[in-house]
Parts: structure tokens; sequence; C-alpha cells
């Protein structure tokens, strides 16, 4: 029921919003085409002035992953996590989730499979997946996109939110479930 | 931090895979990530234009102001430095707007459009403002209703009840979202004391 809802918001959310707003602004006599046109030459200047950023920021993210020194992380604080009540099959989830959204859907689809989607691992991998954003993502594109270079302490604060997310969820399916 | 946390990265990586003979793959993981990397901006380009262009529509009927006038007290309390008349207080609450309703491909432009309206107040341009830093939190956490991706994938792995999780999500976002944004005004107000001493 829920799902039917939520399901059907997305489908429908994108086509009534591009019905919506075109027709009230051509009702309050807004030239829409023109200034659809000039807002748009906008997206292709932003696009490109991340590009550097992004590159930056996945090489050494690829480099740390491939290397398998991400794998070497998530086995050595898994034991350290278990401690706090925090099933060690999330902890790749967790560090994944910072830095890679792809990554993270990746290790939430094979958890999901693994352990099945009603299990207690497989409601907070999704409760994970969908409380928080790729950190690392978000603050490259960003500031990227404006040019700035010194994001001061907003990467110890998105940190902080994805650790409080994934705590978060653990603490809230734990208590639900 | 960024500086650090970059080459930190890269210097584990390369190290680690020199130790255990991986070095080799070292080039090619770097050349695909990059590559990548350029992909991605070129399919940001598309719908970077389709949102900034609905956008400027909305802006121009004076839609972004109506929307403004009716979620900006609340909006202007946690972001205190922009003023309540500012093209980046419509375009922050578009950006929240779009996160809530979980339209992923939309929040990016929408959030970029907000971030350099709030470059434009930022008196520094290399480094972030704290109204930015906030926008960042704000973000990050991704204050959601409709966690429409994770439905999907839950409900594609043969879920019984795909949906359970959007309460769990809904207060878990929430709860991180608020844990940020305090976290960030404490942050903000340990460093503009540090730079009134120096």
């Amino acid at each position: 029921m829920i799902a039917e809802l939520c399901t059907n918001l997305s489908k429908w959310a994108i086509p009534l919003i591009l019905l919506f707003i075109p027709l009230v602004a051509l009702f309050r006599r807004v030239r829409v085409y023109e200034a659809f046109v000039e807002g748009a030459a906008e997206g292709f200047s932003n696009a490109i002035r991340i590009m550097p950023f992004l590159v930056a920021m996945m090489v050494a993210v690829g480099i740390f992953r491939d290397s398998g020194a991400l794998d070497k992380c998530v086995s050595a604080l898994s034991p350290f996590l278990f401690k706090f009540g925090i099933p060690a099959e999330l902890v790749p989830l967790a560090v994944m989730r910072p830095l890679s959204g792809t990554g993270a859907i990746g290790v939430t689809t094979e958890l999901l499979n693994a352990h099945g989607p009603d299990s207690m691992v497989g409601r907070i991998a999704s409760t994970v997946l969908g409380s928080t954003d790729t950190t690392f993502y978000v603050l490259t594109v960003y500031f990227g996109a404006v040019g700035v270079v010194k994001p001061r302490y907003s990467i110890a604060v998105g940190l902080i939110g994805d650790l409080i997310g994934f705590i978060g969820s653990v603490f809230i399916c734990k208590l639900l479930f | 931090m960024i500086n650090y946390i970059w080459v930190l990265l890269m210097a584990v990586g390369i190290i680690y895979a020199a130790l255990n003979g991986r070095i080799d793959q070292m080039t090619t993981s770097a050349i695909n990530a990059a590559n990548s990397a350029v992909g991605l901006s070129f399919k940001l380009i598309g719908v970077m234009c389709l949102w900034l262009g609905v956008l400027k529509i909305a802006e121009v009927a004076g839609m972004v102001r109506a929307l403004a006038v009716l979620i900006g007290p609340v909006v202007h309390y946690i972001f205190p430095s922009v003023p309540r008349r500012h093209p980046a207080m419509g375009a922050i609450i578009m950006t929240i707007s779009a996160n809530m309703m979980g339209l992923g491909n939309a929040v990016t432009p929408l959030g970029i459009k907000a971030m350099s309206e709030l470059q434009k107040l930022n008196k520094d341009k290399e480094s972030a403002s704290p109204a930015m830093c906030t926008m960042l939190a704000l973000c990050t956490t991704g204050f959601t209703l409709v966690p429409a991706t994770i439905i999907a994938i839950r409900a594609a792995a043969g879920s019984v009840s795909p949906a359970e999780i959007v309460g769990p999500t809904m207060v878990v976002s929430f709860i991180a979202t608020v844990f940020a944004l305090v976290f960030d005004r404490v942050c903000q107000a340990v460093f503009s004391s540090r730079n009134r001493r120096l």
C-alpha cells in the first residue's frame, strides 16, 4: 500500500512538475520557451565545471577501492563495531556509503540477495541507503560547480551525518522490527 | 582537510596495492575512474539543462518566490546569513523539496543552483561560507520522504513488503539531518571565533 503510493508518487511527480510549472507560467504571461532556454544555457557550463573535481575524487576513491585497502579497512573495523551491536555484514556498507553512491547501491543489493530483503540486515541496509546521501559526491559536485576548493569543516559535518544515519538505522530497525 | 583525505585515499591505496602485488591494476583503476568521472559529468549535462530551464520558468513566473514566502521562515532560521528576498532562498527551498520527494536527478542541478546563489553572497570565493557548509550538511543527510530507489531495489530482491522501511528511513534521515545541522552550528561557532583570534 505504502510502496504503491511511493512508486506512484515518484512516477507522477516529474511529469506533473513538467506539466504544472510551464502551464501556470504561461497563464501568468511568462515567455516560457525563452525562460527555459535561458535557464538551460547554464546547465552545460555547470556540468563541465564539475568535471575536474569529479575526476580528482573518483580517481582517489577508485584507487582506494581497487587496491583492496577498502576491504582491509572493513575487515579491520568489523570486530570493533560488533561490540556495539552492529552486525559485521553491514560494515562494508557503512564505509562505502559516504564514498560512492553506485558502490553503496551495489553493496546493498548484494546484502539483500544474501540475507533476504526482509531480514534484519536487509532492513537496516535499506534504511542506511535511504537515510543518507553520498557525502563525498555531494561535496565534490556542489562545491566544484561554484569553484570552492576549501570545504573547511563541512566534510566532518557530512561524515558525522553519515555516522548518525548508520547508528540510527541500526537502532531504529532493531527497535521497530 | 580535503587535501589530507585525498592524499590519504590514494597513498594508502597505492602502497597497499604495492605490498599485495596488485600494483599493475592501479594504472587501469586510475584511468578507468578518470574516464567514468568524465562520463558522469557528460551525463549530468542533460538533466542539468532540463531542471535549470524549468527552475528558470518557475522563477520568472514568481512561483519560487511564492514557495519562499510559504516555508521561508523555517529556511531563514537554518540560514540566518541569507537575506529573506535573495534568490538563494528560492533555490535552497527547491532543493530541499526535490530531496524530500526523492527526485534524485533533479536534486543535483537545483543544489548546484543554490550553491552558486550562495557563492554570490560569499566574500572569499575559494573557501566555503558558513551558509554553504549548512547547505552541504542538509544535502549529505538528504532528508527524504519518498525513498523510491530503495523501494525498487527491495522489490527487485523479492521483499514481501518493500515499503516497510519508509517509516524508519524518514525517522533516521530526520535525526541525522538535525544532528548534522547542530554539529554544523557548533563548527561554525568554533571556526568563526578562531578566525577572530588570528
